[in-house]
């Protein structure tokens, strides 16, 4: 996980937004608002996951950063959302597609040209950028997802990973401020999902680019996030550092997100006290702060999120008790 | 009756020999070669990049695409001499999207779907139905509209309907994606649940902590072809090989495959409770060389009036 930026300009607000489809079916009279009062501030440069179960209202979340909630799906919505200043309930959902790019869970129902630099050339010509203009902004988004070389393929010949970084590039040529994926790694290989996570990850690091994911993966969230909201039942009811959220017993219990394997081992020995160290008082909000197993310093803010992290504590743990 | 009798007495449920498969005359081949046999109650995960044929595999095995080589024995009857509709009593078949199989206006009317088309008494598709919905815990969904249930639960429904056929073999493909972590949990139980009664289980995933905790062998494709195929514990303790086809070991398993070999831990390990273990009784070991006193064992409290020589305090 990383440090916290600093970055304090903020970026992406929400006030007090609640959300309700169109539509009297049953289950809209069942739940009637997908989103409840979320209030929430992103900042420029975050990188931020979206935690939930399914059915939270993570694509809502997702849809209502361009526009396209409510603009395009109808619908009603109360409070304000601003992203880079503008309202996006004044903007239309063209204006706001310049500021904000977003990325699909299946980006066969995002790619329809027949061949790769066509694709990432259909944004900004619909904005009637200069030619040599979208050629550049073109070759330039290829070689951020590393798909220099496959400008005349067509993109159904493109691997799973490979389709989903062209989507990316797709968003990128129309050069948003801020970058939205809503699951789009849920349907990639092992390797495809850290490709994709990375390349979002430089994006952020390297152009400040503002980054908001929906996503399942625990494990690639701790390794590469900087902050995590948690919806649940379409109110946010956590937010906070990826070690905070994954370190929340009383949270995890409530939500069935998926804690990264390396926490649920730190977990897993706590809960059998090991090791138990009888001179710390316990704590008993934080099982893990009575004797955090994979750490020398047992506190909330020593439990290990990422593969290095656990290993240095069990090495620790194992050699440091003889 | 007799076709029935013959393939229950085969121990093999899935013979696949020297199978290719191209969707288009002169396009390439989704599947160059493959053969492994799979015998009934086994439990096997299938794993492989995007596009090592994952799906294509699958196809063959209930029907829906023929060898373009090569041959495919589901309980001993090749996939050739038989028909789809015969295949369904044998392999059940999970597609990647529950919605392209759900249809009817009620759960019960999508379960009791297939049996009604085997031309099963009334008595008996009731029978059937309700052992689905059993089996998957869908008793409050019952007269529910299923495109309006959650996705995990309509997830469940496919899954139930299948059932219903009481097929000898369940295929499952890639039925987390898309499913929160409650809702994979919930459809892996019901697929360890069907192999402990017996039943053949073939899952395709990228979920390798999913594979790691649940099959017992894991075959994998690239490109078309089988590059490992094993115990889990085998097949994930190769993570170099594993990354030709852009898999990774589950995390555990990459925590314990890197950690110094002089602690004593098992470096295969395949699941958060099998390294935990692991790690509570090395430690508990060590500490019995010292006093420990412990709280979780009961100490008689001595009387104070013993201890102060009889003094009454």
């Amino acid at each position: 996980m990383r440090q916290h930026k600093g970055q304090q300009e903020p970026y992406i607000v929400f006030d007090d937004v609640s959300y309700r489809y169109p539509g009297s079916g049953h289950a809209v009279k069942k739940h009637p608002y997908v989103l409840k009062h979320v209030s929430l501030t992103i900042h420029r440069g975050e990188f931020v996951a979206v935690l939930g179960e399914n059915g939270a209202g993570k694509s809502t979340f997702c849809q209502a950063l361009n526009g396209v909630v409510p603009h395009s799906r109808g619908g009603r919505m109360r409070g304000r959302v601003i992203v880079g200043g503008q309202d996006t309930q004044q903007a239309t959902v063209a204006e706001m597609a310049q500021q904000v790019g977003i990325v699909l869970e299946d980006p066969e129902a995002q790619l329809f040209t027949t061949s790769v630099l066509s694709e990432v050339a259909f944004g900004p010509e619909n904005l009637g950028v200069d030619p040599g203009e979208i050629l550049r902004r073109a070759r330039w988004a290829l070689e951020v997802v590393r798909l220099t070389g496959y400008e005349d393929h067509p993109p159904t010949a493109l691997s799973g990973g490979q389709k989903q970084r062209l989507a990316i590039a797709a968003a990128l040529t129309m050069h948003p401020q801020v970058l939205v994926l809503d699951e789009a790694t849920s349907q990639l290989d092992p390797l495809g999902t850290l490709e994709v996570f990375s390349v979002v990850r430089e994006l952020n690091e390297q152009y400040k680019m503002t980054i908001v994911m929906a996503t399942n993966k625990g494990e690639e969230v701790a390794e590469f996030c900087d902050r995590v909201l948690v919806l649940h039942k379409g109110e946010l009811i956590a937010q906070g550092t990826p070690r905070e959220v994954f370190a929340d017993t009383e949270l995890l219990q409530r939500v069935t997100i998926r804690a990264p394997q390396v926490s649920q081992l730190a977990l897993y020995l706590a809960e059998r006290e090991v090791p138990a160290d009888k001179k710390r008082p316990a704590d008993e909000k934080h099982p893990l702060a009575a004797g955090c197993s994979l750490s020398a310093g047992c506190s909330l803010s020593a439990l290990p999120i990422t593969l290095d992290e656990a290993r240095r504590g069990i090495v620790q743990l194992m050699r440091g008790a003889d | 009756m007799n076709e029935v009798f013959q393939r229950t007495a085969t121990a093999v449920a899935i013979e696949i020999e020297d199978l290719e498969y191209g969707y288009q005359p002169h396009g390439v081949m989704a599947l160059g070669g493959v053969s492994f046999a799979i015998r009934r109650g086994e439990f096997v995960g299938i794993v492989g990049h995007n596009g090592a044929g994952k799906t294509t595999l699958l196809k063959t095995v209930v029907g829906l695409l023929l060898p373009t080589s090569g041959r495919v024995t589901v309980g001993g009857v090749d996939t050739r001499q038989t028909t789809v509709a015969d295949l369904t009593t044998w392999v059940g078949f999970v597609s990647q999207n529950p919605d392209q199989q759900l249809f009817a206006q009620t759960v019960v009317e999508e379960i009791a779907f297939g049996p009604r088309n085997l031309g099963l008494s009334e008595e008996e598709i009731r029978e059937r139905v309700a052992m689905g919905i059993a089996m998957t815990g869908l008793e409050e969904f019952r007269h529910e509209f299923p495109p309006a249930l959650a996705k995990g639960d309509r997830a469940r429904v496919v899954i139930a309907s299948v059932l219903a056929m009481q097929p000898e073999i369940i295929i499952l493909d890639e039925p987390t994606t898309g499913q929160d972590y409650r809702g994979s949990r919930q459809i892996m139980q019901i697929a360890r649940r069907l192999h402990e009664e017996g039943r053949t289980v073939l899952v395709v995933t990228h979920d390798m902590a999913l594979v790691a905790e649940y099959a017992e062998r894991a075959i994998v494709l690239c490109r078309g072809q089988v590059l490992l195929d094993g115990t889990t514990a085998t097949v994930f303790s190769q993570p170099e090989v594993l990354r030709r086809t852009h898999v990774m070991p589950p995390q555990i398993t990459q925590l314990a495959q890197t950690l110094p070999p002089e602690l004593g831990l098992p470096t295969d390990a395949l699941t958060v409770e099998q390294l935990g273990q692991a790690v509570v009784e090395r430690v508990g070991q060590r500490r019995t060389d010292v006093f420990y006193p412990r709280t979780d064992v009961f100490y008689p409290r001595v009387p104070l009036k013993c201890r102060d020589e009889g003094r009454d305090v």
